[in-house]
């Protein structure tokens, strides 16, 4: 059998122990951002969940277990970069700079929260899988060609290297050479299908090879090995030297989404087994030998964070929608039988 | 200058990408190829490997990272093989091209303009000689147009090219070559959305686009040879449809006759029969007839003429509508 052997990176162990060597010595904001970060999403994601089981919130797709890869990968991102999110890191949005209350919108049910802010440059989140992959190869290929020096950078899960959207994607980077990072969020299991139904490569990351560019694996959980992996394919690609593959390996926590019961396919003890390997309490230990976390620290940032959600909250369930925009947009110019339809839909027809 | 289709759509390709250097052509073959039917010869040459790309062989990364481009503002023009090959890439059309400016609210727009070589008559291989336009005109957000000469198609793909929505380019392949046209040099459009009356009648109002346009011509003169007056519509966009020019048209004639090659069943001949019931139902003498493409598999090469509407069968449908 061929050996397409990977380079695994792990910098901080299930016990927030640091390899020093590796450690990339990150100023003390940056780690702080981080920290906050995922605090927020962690904290974001089970008020979530409460509004979903409260009926506040639609069918809803949990994140936890998984922050750390969103949050070391933005923040290895360059402003420049583009970033292509699954609906699982769409709180990038946020990150980015983006209203916290446009990422609650999307799953209150509400296109708005797709409006996005092209400067911030986070592409809408979209529903199918790894059909987003192939526009991320495009627009890498698209920013070259403005001049621009930025990569792509695109996430997708493990189930999503099954599709052929993630080969074509792979294949058409790896042709044009184009600058863009693909992020795998190996989180073992695609609904209730676990990872090694999905594929007989032993890793994902080796998939990159095939594409004649390089892959690495990396501890997912570890938000320090996913900002060094990321940020050095992503230099790569600004550098013109071609996409990377960046596999992380996690777990997802919760369910699939809010439909979902996992404790039809997977037992008590994995989930164990992976929240001793949680990546915001072993970043909390790394930062409290650091000096950077403390007990008041940690409960200002939790009270900051909640605020914020709060906030979004409010803001989000207060927006009034205008019926009106689901005809507005389908064309840039109203077609004259949508004119009709939607006076007809609003009763303006005078019937 | 006189042009066939292929020279005409040429020519406009070369004119647009000169004017706007966001346009993109891509597809299989597009390149130091030219196209298997020759439609980007020359564009290589002229304008390079970044604007002219020779893709892999996946009609779905094809239209993917055409997507990803039109979003950051290139103009990408991909061109699938035959329309035929594209349900590789029909996903990529449902769930992106056709929904991506919906889904963000118009911040993302998508100029760009998927061409498919369609219809049969070329004695072409299974596959090759499909004409499923109703499955893009299904889709909202698309616009889907289907030039049935020289003229008419450079200027709807000037048009397109000049546009913000997503366009689906149906070129019928069996008129590539048939014939040539005077067809202006200089730099022209035709309006999305707007029929073309070809010719004035006043019994029976015949709709046809496309390859079907062709033979429907040679239909009318047999009908009319017989005593019948013929309004002929090419409808040239079948999304956004001109339905005031048919009801225009059928208010006038009271009869309609409507031509296409694809199958019968949810043929768009269904929806265009559809409409004038409700648009013109009163000022209807006779049922609206449709001639199309049989609700058959398209046979191989032999026997593919017992598929596709001919004159025959055309000037049949409308003298027994006429007559009804």
């Amino acid at each position: 059998m061929y050996d397409g052997k990977v380079d695994y990176l792990q910098i901080l162990d299930k016990n927030g122990n640091v390899d020093a060597g590796l450690d990339p010595g990150l100023p003390d904001e940056t780690l702080d951002r981080m920290y906050r970060l995922m605090v927020l999403a962690r904290l974001w994601d089970h008020k979530c969940l409460m509004l979903q089981r409260t009926g506040r919130m639609f069918t809803y797709a949990p994140l936890e277990g998984q922050e750390a890869i969103a949050v070391g990968s933005v923040l290895a991102a360059s402003p420049n970069d583009w970033l292509f999110p699954t609906y699982r890191e769409w709180s990038i949005y946020h990150m980015r700079g983006g209203p916290l209350h446009q990422v609650n919108m999307t799953w209150m049910g509400m296109e708005e929260g797709l409006r996005i802010d092209k400067a911030l440059r986070v592409f809408p989140y979209v529903v199918p899988i790894a059909s987003h992959l192939p526009h991320a190869v495009g627009a890498a290929h698209a920013l070259r060609l403005k001049g621009e020096k930025c990569a792509c950078i695109a996430y997708c899960g493990d189930g999503a290297t099954s599709e052929g959207d993630f080969h074509e994607a792979m294949n058409f980077a790896g042709v044009w050479d184009a600058p863009c990072v693909f992020v795998i969020s190996n989180n073992q299991w695609a609904i209730s299908v676990p990872r090694k139904n999905q594929t007989h490569s032993e890793t994902l990351a080796q998939k990159a090879l095939a594409y004649g560019f390089s892959g690495i694996q990396v501890d997912g959980n570890d938000v320090l090995a996913v900002y060094k992996a990321v940020k050095e394919a992503a230099d790569a690609a600004r550098a013109g030297k071609g996409p990377g593959a960046v596999e992380c390996i996690t777990y997802r926590m919760g369910p699939h989404t809010t439909a979902d019961d996992p404790k039809r396919y997977r037992s008590e003890d994995e989930l164990m087994y992976w929240r001793e390997r949680d990546p915001i309490k072993r970043f909390r230990i790394y930062l409290e030998k650091k000096g950077v976390w403390n007990r008041d620290y940690g409960d200002k940032v939790n009270g900051e964070a909640a605020k914020t959600i709060d906030d979004a909250v409010t803001k989000a369930e207060a927006f009034k929608q205008d019926p009106k925009e689901i005809f507005r947009y389908v064309y840039a110019t109203m077609t004259k039988d949508l004119e009709k339809q939607m006076k007809e839909c609003f009763g303006e027809d005078g019937a | 200058m006189k042009l066939n289709m292929v020279e005409a759509l040429n020519l406009c390709l070369k004119q647009e990408m000169e004017r706007d250097s966001s346009i993109v052509v891509m597809g299989e073959d597009v390149g130091v190829d030219g196209g298997v039917f020759r439609v980007t010869d020359g564009l290589y040459a002229k304008f390079g490997k970044d604007h002219v790309i020779d893709t892999p062989l996946a009609e779905n990364g094809i239209i993917g990272t055409a997507i990803g481009m039109a979003a950051m503002g290139l103009r990408p023009v991909a061109e699938i093989q035959f329309q035929g090959f594209d349900y590789e890439g029909y996903h990529q059309v449902v769930q992106h091209m056709s929904r991506l400016r919906n889904r963000t609210r118009g911040v993302l727009n998508l100029p760009m303009v998927l061409r498919l070589p369609y219809s049969g008559g070329i004695k072409a291989l299974e596959l090759h000689s499909e004409s499923l336009e109703s499955i893009y005109i299904h889709l909202p957000g698309l616009k889907v147009v289907c030039p049935s000469s020289p003229y008419d198609a450079k200027g709807l793909l000037a048009e397109a090219l000049d546009g913000q929505d997503p366009v689906v380019y149906f070129e019928p392949k069996r008129l590539y070559r048939a014939f040539k046209e005077d067809v202006p040099e200089e730099r022209y459009k035709v309006e999305i959305g707007k029929a073309n009356v070809l010719k004035q009648g006043k019994d029976v109002t015949l709709i046809s686009w496309g390859a079907m346009t062709y033979v429907c011509k040679e239909a009318v003169a047999d009908a009319e040879s017989q005593g019948a007056s013929v309004e002929h519509i090419d409808l040239r966009t079948l999304s956004p449809c001109d339905w005031d020019t048919i009801a225009g048209s059928v208010d006038k004639t009271g009869r309609a006759v409507v031509v296409h090659e694809a199958v019968k069943t949810l043929g768009f001949g269904a929806e265009v029969a559809a409409r004038i019931m409700e648009r013109s139902f009163l000022n209807l003498k006779a049922p609206v007839r449709r001639v199309t493409g049989w609700d058959i598999t398209i046979p191989y090469p032999r026997l593919e003429d017992y598929f596709f509407p001919d004159k025959r069968r055309i000037t049949k449908a409308i003298m027994e509508t006429v007559s009804f």
